[in-house]
Formats: structure tokens, C-alpha cells, sequence
């Protein structure tokens, strides 16, 4: 099969691209793969090497977490921000594009904050969630802390507190 | 006087350079950076995701237990654009192109909302003096009020979700403007700025490259945004600004008790060069400045504010500058209204002069 793109030299990558909730699929030979900068490919060399032997036959999915960087990431469905754009400046283009740049984003993320999770505030509207897990965390080492003290009326009474937040957020 | 103008031309309250430690900090900020959940990011341009941001923002606005006004940057003149960066108020990259793009101030100009910058909002609040614990409570206060009507974009594991990922997290990033003149003069000012950084702070010199700047002017803030709570950083970085204050305090005793004639004489000479000089350019006139308020801070010289620096320092910035005399002026122009005005500002100047 040839190239999509230079109609010339021989395809061997396929690039899936899901745009809008619609899969389109291209295949291009290495050099027009390379040019599209869909690929992880500025860092290390080898990732070019790796997603080639993934797409002969062995599992890209395996073989994207083996390697480290990616190959091939589909844009962002909602605001359109390639993998290519996102490498280049380091910036993201819509809060949709952390779940879909979640895998190249972690590394990054830990490497800028040296910290993995947010410990900080929660907003009231899109952390309710969040914000009862929290307090159910909380109150959860409360109620340990009252057994050891052979305080089981208190460790009782947060039981139960506790069991009504759950409660809570199922309804939620 | 149209609003814009009054904008430009009131004092902001970091300029009254009251507060704790003024003797050493200028002033302390607390900036939040809120992205909304349904709309692409500025960077993505989409004029329409961005026009909705302003309109949902200024709605918002509208129900805030504070007075804000609200300016819509494409109706500002360029000069009027910049006067707001030289005060700290909005950003140089607001002051750029870009679609949508907007500002909020109340009238004390503590509180500055930028709309459409890098992200949909950064909020900001900006104290006189080491004052950090209060901009965290004010700003924390504007959010809740904000996010009552807002849907900010937020994950359980990320935080608040920013453009770029440096502030995700909190999105928070307090910085504290400092004047550390008595740490240049004996020398221990890079070894200090070294250990500022080593404790994870990033260090700016306020007006010039790396760590030199005209003033003496640095500004000290976090590095990082995820993984602490708000009050975390804070505590962080007040405990750092501790010992670089007692460091300077002790470096300016030092002054005085090894080198009395030296730092009098330098103090007077940049006192009799600001109250006589004809003409002078920015670089100099802060470098001056900065010299008369440590005189001033250290009591050597009295009956002038100590808040001339924290003025000044503003007010005789080229666009700032142009706004207070009403009209357009070049450089060579600019040089004589500086001098003038900073003769004014230390009281006449002139009494033995006829
Ligand atoms: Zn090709
Ligand atoms: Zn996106």
C-alpha cells in the first residue's frame, strides 16, 4: 500500500484519528508520519522504532506503555488540540484534553510539582463528589481513632454519620 | 473623568506601601487561575467559547459582594493598556492581542480579575506590605463568590485544570515583592537569592534580566502549584520572606555600623540628585529611589512617606507617566515631566533655591 499523503513511498504506520466521535484512519509512510508530528518523536529516537514494530504485528498498547512516549494520540474530540501541538508548547486547550492526554501529561506533571494529586481546595459545584469523599476519609480516621481509644459511643456516632454521607452520594 | 481614566489615575492600594515589614516588602499577591469546564481554553482562539466566557464572567460579576468594574480591553487606548501592567494590575500578555479580552477592578484595586488571558480567569489580589495570609482569604473569598455562578473545570486528581501545567492543582501562585538594597550593598545579595532558590522559590528581578535589577526590586514566589494546600504554600513562602527580611534588617545595621559615612552620603547624594536633577530616565530615578527609602526606612532621612518607592516606582513609568500629563510624550520629554514630578512628590525640593 502507498502513502496517503506523498502517494510515493511505502505506508507502514497507520494513524487513527477520532474526530467528533468519527474514526478516520490514515496510512502514511515513516518520513510523511514523522512530518504530520503526530508523533512523540523529538525526544527519543526509539519511539519511531517501537510504534513501526507495533504496528507489524505487536501490541501498540503494550508497546505505549513500554516506551514511555507515545505514538500516534488521537487530537482532542472537543477542542481539536493535536499530541504535535501539545508537545511543541506545553500548553492544554480545554479541559476535555487531560483525560485525553492523561498518559503523556502524568510524567510531565510529576516531573513540573514533584507531587501526584491535588490536596487543595474543591469547588462546591463540580467537586460535591470529591468534596463528601474527602470528609467520608476524614471521618473514617476519626472513627479509628476513637476505637483505639476504646471510645465506641463516639466511634459509633461517625459511623453512622459516615454511613449517611454514603448514603448521600449514591443519591447523588 | 470617563472610568477608564479614573482607573488609571487613582492610587492602588499596594502604592500606599503600608503593612507589615514595609521596611523591606513592597507588596503580596495571591492569583488563582479558574478555567470554565465547557469552553476551549483562550489559546484555542475560538472567538465564540470566549465571547460566552466574558458574558457568563460579567453576569457573575454582576452578583460579587464587592463593587468591580468591568473594562473590555479592545475599548482601551494602548497607553492606557500599559499604565494597568506598570501597576501591577493586569499582565503584559493582556496588554496583547488576543480575542475577548477583558478586566475587572474594584475601587481600591486590591482585587484585579484578568478575563481571557491564558486562562478564562486569573484572579488576583495584590496587599500593601507582608500581607499574604489576607490575599489568600480574599482571593479564596472571590472564588467561592465567582464559582456560585461559575462551572469552573476541576478533576479529582489534577485540581483546578490550567492552560499550561505548571498551575495545575491550586492554581495557585503567591508572590511577594521585596527591596533588598542593604543585601546588594554588602554583597551577600546572590549568595541570598541563591538559598531563596534552593528552598524552591523562583526569584525575579523586577526591572532587569536574572537576578540584577535597577531597583533592588525583586519578586519571590512559588514554583509549584499541585500536591500542597493553599495554606501550605503560603506558610512555604512567608517562612522564607521571614529570613530574607531579618537578612536585609541585618544587613542595613550592618551599613550603618561599619560604614556610616558611606551609606549617609550615598543616601543624601540620591536625595539631592531626585529633589534638584532637571531631567532623569526610569533606570536611574528607580535606582535612587531605592536608595532614598532605605534612608528613609533606616531613619537617616525624615518627613518623607516611606512609601515614595512603592509610588514612584509606578507613577513615573513611561505610560503612566503620559496618562498623568494628559497627553504624548517622547522620551527626552518624558526624562524632564519625571523629574518634575518626583520633585514634587518629596515636597518642592526647592526651598534654598531661588
Ligand atoms: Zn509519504
Ligand atoms: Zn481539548
Amino acid at each position: 500500500m502507498l502513502c496517503q499523503e506523498c502517494n510515493q513511498n511505502e505506508a507502514t504506520v497507520r494513524l487513527t484519528k477520532i474526530v467528533q466521535d468519527k474514526k478516520t484512519e490514515i496510512y502514511l509512510c515513516p518520513e510523511c508520519a514523522r512530518k504530520k508530528g503526530e508523533f512523540g518523536l523529538g525526544e527519543d529516537p526509539l519511539s519511531l522504532h517501537n510504534f513501526l514494530t507495533a504496528f507489524m504485528g505487536g501490541d501498540p498498547e503494550q508497546q505505549k506503555s513500554r516506551s514511555g512516549t507515545l505514538t500516534g494520540v488521537a487530537e482532542c474530540p472537543v477542542c481539536g488540540l493535536s499530541y504535535g501541538e501539545f508537545r511543541e508548547k506545553g500548553r492544554l486547550g480545554c479541559a476535555r484534553c487531560f483525560s485525553n492526554f492523561a498518559d503523556q501529561l502524568k510524567p510531565l506533571v510529576n516531573r513540573i510539582h514533584g507531587r501526584e494529586e491535588h490536596r487543595g481546595k474543591v469547588p462546591v459545584r463540580t467537586g460535591g463528589l470529591i468534596r463528601k469523599k474527602r470528609e467520608i476519609e476524614k471521618m473514617r480516621k476519626q472513627m479509628e481513632k476513637a476505637v483505639q481509644e476504646e471510645n465506641f459511643e463516639e466511634a459509633a456516632r461517625v459511623r453512622d454519620e459516615i454511613k449517611k454521607l454514603e448514603q448521600e452520594m449514591e443519591e447523588d | 473623568m470617563s472610568q477608564e481614566k479614573r482607573v488609571q489615575k487613582e492610587q492602588s492600594k499596594w502604592m500606599q506601601g503600608k503593612g507589615p515589614m514595609s521596611d523591606v516588602v513592597i507588596s503580596s499577591r495571591a492569583r488563582l487561575a479558574r478555567n470554565l469546564a465547557d469552553f476551549s481554553f483562550p489559546s484555542r482562539e475560538q472567538k465564540e467559547d470566549l465571547q460566552e466566557v466574558s458574558r457568563q464572567v460579567v453576569e457573575a460579576l454582576q452578583d460579587l459582594p464587592y463593587r468591580l468594574d468591568f473594562l473590555a480591553l479592545d475599548q482601551l487606548s494602548e497607553l492606557e493598556k500599559k499604565a494597568l501592567v506598570e501597576r501591577h494590575l493586569m499582565s503584559i500578555n493582556q496588554a496583547g492581542p488576543g480575542p475577548e479580552k477583558g478586566l475587572a477592578l474594584d475601587r481600591d484595586q486590591m482585587i484585579s480579575i484578568m478575563v481571557n488571558e491564558e486562562d478564562h480567569l486569573r484572579i488576583q489580589v495584590l496587599y500593601p506590605g507582608m500581607q499574604l495570609q489576607d490575599a489568600l482569604r480574599l482571593v479564596d473569598e472571590v472564588d467561592d463568590a465567582l464559582e456560585q455562578k461559575l462551572k469552573y473545570a476541576f478533576q479529582e486528581k489534577w485540581g483546578y485544570l490550567t492552560c499550561c501545567p505548571t498551575n495545575l492543582g491550586t492554581g495557585l501562585r503567591v508572590s511577594v515583592m521585596v527591596h533588598l538594597p542593604g543585601l546588594k550593598m554588602t554583597g551577600n545579595l546572590q549568595q541570598t537569592l541563591q538559598l531563596v532558590a534552593r528552598l524552591g522559590l523562583a526569584v525575579r528581578g523586577l526591572y532587569g534580566e536574572g537576578s540584577e535589577s535597577a531597583g533592588n526590586v525583586f519578586q519571590l514566589s512559588n514554583q509549584t502549584s499541585l500536591g500542597l494546600r493553599e495554606e501550605e504554600i503560603v506558610d512555604n513562602i512567608s517562612g522564607v520572606i521571614d529570613q530574607v527580611v531579618e537578612k536585609e534588617r541585618q544587613a542595613r545595621q550592618e551599613l550603618l555600623q561599619q560604614r556610616e559615612v558611606d551609606i549617609k552620603d550615598r543616601i543624601w547624594r540620591a536625595y539631592g540628585l531626585l529633589a534638584y536633577a532637571r531631567r532623569i530616565t526610569s533606570e536611574e530615578a528607580i535606582a535612587l529611589l531605592s536608595d532614598l527609602k532605605m534612608g528613609i526606612d533606616l531613619q537617616i532621612i525624615e518627613g518623607i512617606d516611606s512609601s515614595i518607592l512603592s509610588q514612584l516606582m509606578v507613577l513615573i513609568r513611561p505610560a503612566t507617566l503620559q496618562l498623568i500629563n494628559n497627553r504624548e510624550l517622547d522620551e527626552a520629554q518624558r526624562d524632564i515631566k519625571r523629574a518634575e514630578l518626583i520633585k514634587e512628590k518629596l515636597g518642592g525640593g526647592e526651598k534654598h533655591v531661588r
